[in-house]
C-alpha cells in the first residue's frame, strides 16, 4: 500500500500551504523502490509468462508440436461454450454462499454477544469450521453427514420416515452452498462479533432510556453501525469463495452445474493437459477477477476512508 | 489523476492476487537428479516414480532386499497420487529431461509413449533372458503393453473386472447367478434383492474416465457399441450407447445406491463391506479386500464374470507397470532392477516377507501355481486368472478397433474427452439432462479427438 501513502502525502501536498520538499519526495520514491520492483517481478513474471503460454500452441501430450498460435487459444476458450456456465457456476456460489454465512454469522454473533455461561466455549466451537481444512471439510460433509448410508442428515431423515436425499446426485449446488456456507459463518460471525462489541454501551443505554424495543434498537442502531462491518465481511469471503475449488473436487466434480471457473481451470491444465489453452483460461480469468476485485477492493477502500460519512 | 493511480494500484494488487491462483503451472516435484556418473560401476543412483498403491508401496519396502543384493545401487522412490504421478511423468518424459531412470505408467499410456518414440524397447534384453521367462507374462497384458511388436513396460501388476455378489443375501432371495450372467439377469438379481437398507447392485457413477468411464465402456462394448468405428469416426450417438447407458441407469434407478455421483470405487467397497450393497461389478483387485481378515463379509462373496449382453468376455483389463524412459543415463542399471520387481521371484519374496495375500496379481501365470498362493487367494484367484487370460484387448467389443485396450481409448485426448463425457453422462443419472443431449455433446468431444487420428 506504499503508493497510497505516498497518493495520501501528494494529496497533503495539494491542500495544505506549506509545499512539500520535490527533493524528500523523491528520495522517498527512491528508496521505496527497490521494494516496489521486487513486487513488481515477484507478482508480474509468473503473469507474463502465462500470456506468453496462452499464446502457444502446447498440449503436454504432443510434446513435438510446441509453437505460436496466436490468439487461437483465447477463440477456442470463448467459443467452446464453457466459460459462460462456469462463470454463472461461480457467480452463483460465491453470492449463495455469502449471503448465507453473512446472515447466519449475523444471528450467532448477535446470540454470542450477550454474557451466559460457558461463552467463551461456545465461541470456541463455534470458530472451529473455520480452522478445518478446505479438503478436510468437504470429506467431513461428503462422508459423515451426505452420504446415503452412513450420513448423519440421512439418519436423520430415515428416522423421522422422510425420504433419503442423494445430496451430490439431486443438489450439487446446494451441497457445494452448504458446505461453504458452514466454512464461512465463523469467518462472518468474527467479524460482525467484532463490530458488536465495538458498540457504544452508551448510545444503547440512551436507546433504551428513550422507550426503544429490542427490535427497534437493533434495526435503527445496530444494524447501521453493523454495515461497514457487513461489507467488509462480503468482500473478503467474495475475494475468498471465488477462488474455491475442494468442495466441488470432492463433492461434485464439476457436475450439476457447479464447475466454477478455478474447476474449469484445474480440468484444462491437469486433465486436458493443454497448457496453452489452461493459460487462455487462466487470462480470462484473472481479467474477470481484476474488474471485480478492482470494484470491490475500492469499496473496501472507502470503507478505511475517514469513515465520517457514515 | 489519482483515481486513475488508484486503480492502477489496486488493478495491480488484484493481479496478484488472481495470479496465485492462475499461474500455477503443472506440480513437477523436484528432486536431485540422481548421480550423473552413468553405469559405469561405482555407486548407480535410480530414480523411481511410482503411485500410491498398495503393493508399490511394498516394493518400496524390499527395494533393501534389492540394494544388499546390488552393492552400490541405490533407488529412490518417489511415491505420488495417480493424478501427479501422471502429470509429473509426461511432463519429465515428454520433454526428455531425464529425472526419472524408472516411471510406473498404466497400460493406457505405455503404447502412446511407445509410439512416441519415449521409451526403452526391453524385447530383446527379456527374451534374451530365460530366466526372466517372458513368456510367462499373461497374454493380454502382454498385448496392451507391446506396440508395434515392442513390449516397451512389463507389468508389475494387472487387472481385470468381475461381478462380486454376497451369497448369503443372493441365496436368501433365491437368487442364483451362474458364472459368466448376463447384464440383463444381474439387473433383475439386483431387483430381487434390493431393499430400503441394502441396494441390490452398487456401481461407480462418479465423474471421471477412470471412475465412472471404466465400468461404463466395458457395458457399452458388450452391448455392441465403442468409442470409435475402424475410422476414428466417433460412434457415441449409436442406438447401441444409448442402450447401454439407459441400461446402466435404469439399473441404478431401480436397484443401484442413492447417490451413484458420489461414488466410485472406494465407496462401493465400503457399501458392499457394510453390507449397504449385495453386488458390485468392479475390478478384480477388490476382491483381495472382501476378503481380507477384517472384513465382515470374508467368506460370504460369490463371484463371477463380468456380465455380457453381445460379447463372450466384458471384463476389462488395466496394469500398472514399470517402463524406462529413453532419457535415462542409467538404461542397464534400470533395466536390472524392473526384471528383479517383475520376476518371479520377487512375487515369491512379497509373499514370504509380507504376505501371500500381497502379492501382486495379474502378472504372471506363474503366480497363480504357486502353493502358498493358491490357498491365500482360493476365493477369488482361480476366477481372476480365467478372467485375466480370456479378455481380448485387441477386440473387446463386437467390431474390430483401431487400438488395443478395453476400458478406454489409447490416444491422448481420451483423458479429456472421457473426463468430459462423464460429466455430462453423470448429469443425465441424476435427471439433469436427457440420453440424447448428453451422447449428443459427447460424440462432438470423441469425434473432434478422433478427427487429429485420421489419415
Amino acid at each position: 500500500m506504499s503508493v497510497t501513502e505516498l497518493d495520501a502525502v501528494e494529496a497533503e501536498a495539494a491542500t495544505e500551504p506549506r509545499r512539500v520538499n520535490k527533493k524528500e519526495l523523491r528520495a522517498a520514491r527512491g528508496l521505496l523502490l527497490p521494494a516496489v520492483i521486487f513486487l513488481v517481478l515477484l507478482t508480474q513474471v509468473p503473469f507474463v509468462v502465462t500470456i506468453v503460454y496462452s499464446l502457444l500452441r502446447w498440449n503436454l501430450l504432443y510434446p513435438n508440436d510446441r509453437g505460436f498460435t496466436g490468439i487461437s487459444n483465447y477463440v477456442s476458450a470463448l467459443t467452446s461454450g464453457d466459460l459462460w456456465p462456469s462463470i454463472v457456476a461461480t457467480v452463483l456460489i460465491t453470492a449463495f454462499s455469502v449471503i448465507l454465512s453473512v446472515a447466519l454469522g449475523m444471528l450467532f454473533a448477535i446470540l454470542l454477544d450477550r454474557p451466559f455461561r460457558g461463552r467463551a466455549v461456545a465461541r470456541t466451537l463455534m470458530i472451529t469450521p473455520f480452522l478445518v481444512m478446505p479438503a478436510a471439510a468437504s470429506l467431513i460433509w461428503k462422508y459423515s453427514m451426505f452420504d446415503t448410508n452412513i450420513g448423519i442428515l440421512n439418519w436423520l431423515s430415515r428416522t423421522l420416515g422422510l425420504p433419503v436425499v442423494s445430496w451430490s446426485t439431486e443438489h450439487p449446488m446446494l451441497s457445494v452452498v452448504i458446505v461453504l456456507t458452514w466454512q464461512f459463518t465463523p469467518f462472518m460471525m468474527l467479524i460482525l462479533l467484532a463490530g458488536l462489541q465495538g458498540q457504544d454501551k452508551g448510545i444503547l443505554e440512551a436507546a433504551q432510556v428513550d422507550g426503544a424495543g429490542t427490535w427497534r434498537t437493533f434495526t435503527w442502531i445496530t444494524l447501521p453501525h453493523l454495515r461497514m462491518y457487513v461489507e467488509i465481511g462480503v468482500l473478503l469471503g467474495s475475494v475468498i469463495i471465488l477462488q474455491v475449488f475442494d468442495p466441488i473436487a470432492i463433492l461434485t466434480k464439476g457436475t450439476g452445474g457447479t464447475k466454477t471457473l478455478a474447476y474449469l481451470l484445474y480440468e484444462r491444465a491437469f486433465i486436458g493437459l493443454d497448457v496453452g489453452q489452461a493459460a487462455a483460461y487462466g487470462v480470462v480469468t484473472v481479467i474477470l477477477t481484476i474488474i471485480v476485485a478492482t470494484v470491490a477492493l475500492r469499496t473496501l477502500f472507502k470503507v478505511f476512508m475517514a469513515g465520517g460519512s457514515r | 489523476m489519482l483515481t486513475t493511480k488508484r486503480a492502477l494500484t489496486f488493478g495491480a494488487g488484484a493481479l496478484a492476487s488472481a495470479l496465485a491462483l492462475a499461474a500455477c503451472s503443472s506440480g513437477n516435484v523436484s528432486t536431485d537428479s540422481g548421480s550423473a556418473g552413468g553405469g559405469g560401476g561405482g555407486n548407480v543412483t535410480l530414480n523411481l516414480a511410482t503411485v500410491n498403491n498398495g503393493q508399490m508401496k511394498d516394493m518400496e519396502k524390499l527395494k533393501t532386499e534389492y540394494e544388499k543384493a546390488n552393492p552400490g545401487t541405490t533407488v529412490n522412490f518417489q511415491v505420488m497420487e495417480e493424478g501427479d504421478l501422471r502429470a509429473a511423468v509426461t511432463a519429465d518424459v515428454a520433454s526428455g529431461a531425464g529425472q526419472y531412470d524408472i516411471v510406473t505408467i498404466g497400460a493406457y499410456e505405455t503404447p502412446q509413449w511407445g509410439a512416441n518414440g519415449w521409451l526403452v524397447d526391453l524385447t530383446p534384453e527379456l527374451q534374451a533372458d530365460s530366466a526372466y521367462d517372458v513368456d510367462d507374462l499373461l497374454p493380454p497384458v502382454r498385448d496392451v503393453n507391446t506396440y508395434d511388436g515392442k513390449l516397451f513396460a512389463v507389468p508389475f501388476y494387472g487387472e481385470s473386472s468381475i461381478l462380486m455378489y454376497n451369497k448369503e443375501v443372493l441365496d436368501k432371495a433365491g437368487v442364483t447367478l451362474s458364472e459368466s450372467p448376463t447384464w440383463q439377469q444381474v439387473a433383475d438379481a439386483a431387483k430381487k434383492v434390493n431393499s430400503a437398507d441394502m441396494s441390490g447392485i452398487c456401481m461407480r457413477g462418479k465423474p471421471g474416465w477412470g471412475d465412472l468411464f471404466a465400468p461404463l465402456t466395458t457395458v457399452v462394448q458388450t452391448f455392441g457399441g465403442n468409442w470409435y468405428d475402424d475410422q476414428w469416426n466417433a460412434t457415441v450417438d449409436t442406438p447401441e450407447w444409448k442402450q447401454a447407458v439407459t441400461f446402466y441407469k435404469t439399473m441404478l434407478d431401480e436397484s443401484g445406491e442413492k447417490d451413484p455421483v458420489s461414488y466410485s470405487f472406494n465407496e462401493c467397497l465400503t457399501a458392499l463391506k457394510e453390507g449397504k450393497a449385495a453386488m458390485w461389478a468392479d475390478a478384480s483387485v477388490a476382491a483381495s479386500m472382501l476378503e481380507a481378515d477384517d472384513s465382515p463379509v470374508k467368506g460370504k462373496m460369490g463371484y463371477a464374470h463380468m456380465p455380457v449382453e453381445k460379447t463372450q468376455q466384458s471384463g476389462w483389463l488395466w496394469s500398472w507397470n514399470l517402463a524406462i524412459p529413453s532419457s535415462t543415463k542409467q538404461k542397464d542399471a534400470a533395466l536390472k532392477f524392473v526384471k528383479w520387481a517383475t520376476s518371479k521371484d520377487y512375487i515369491k519374496l512379497v509373499g514370504q516377507q509380507i504376505g501371500w495375500s500381497n502379492v501382486p496379481p495379474g502378472s504372471r501365470t506363474s503366480t497363480y501355481e504357486i502353493p502358498e498362493y493358491k490357498e491365500a487367494a482360493a476365493a477369488y484367484a482361480p476366477i481372476t486368472l480365467d478372467v485375466m487370460s480370456s479378455v481380448n484387448p485387441k477386440q473387446p467389443g463386437v467390431n474390430p478397433q483401431k487400438w488395443v485396450g478395453i476400458q478406454y481409448v489409447s490416444i491422448p485426448e481420451f483423458q479429456d474427452v472421457g473426463n468430459q463425457c462423464a460429466q455430462l453422462v453423470a448429469d443425465y443419472l441424476a435427471d439433469r439432462t436427457s440420453v440424447d443431449d448428453a451422447l449428443a455433446k459427447c460424440q462432438e468431444l470423441a469425434q473432434a479427438a478422433g478427427d487429429k487420428h485420421k489419415g
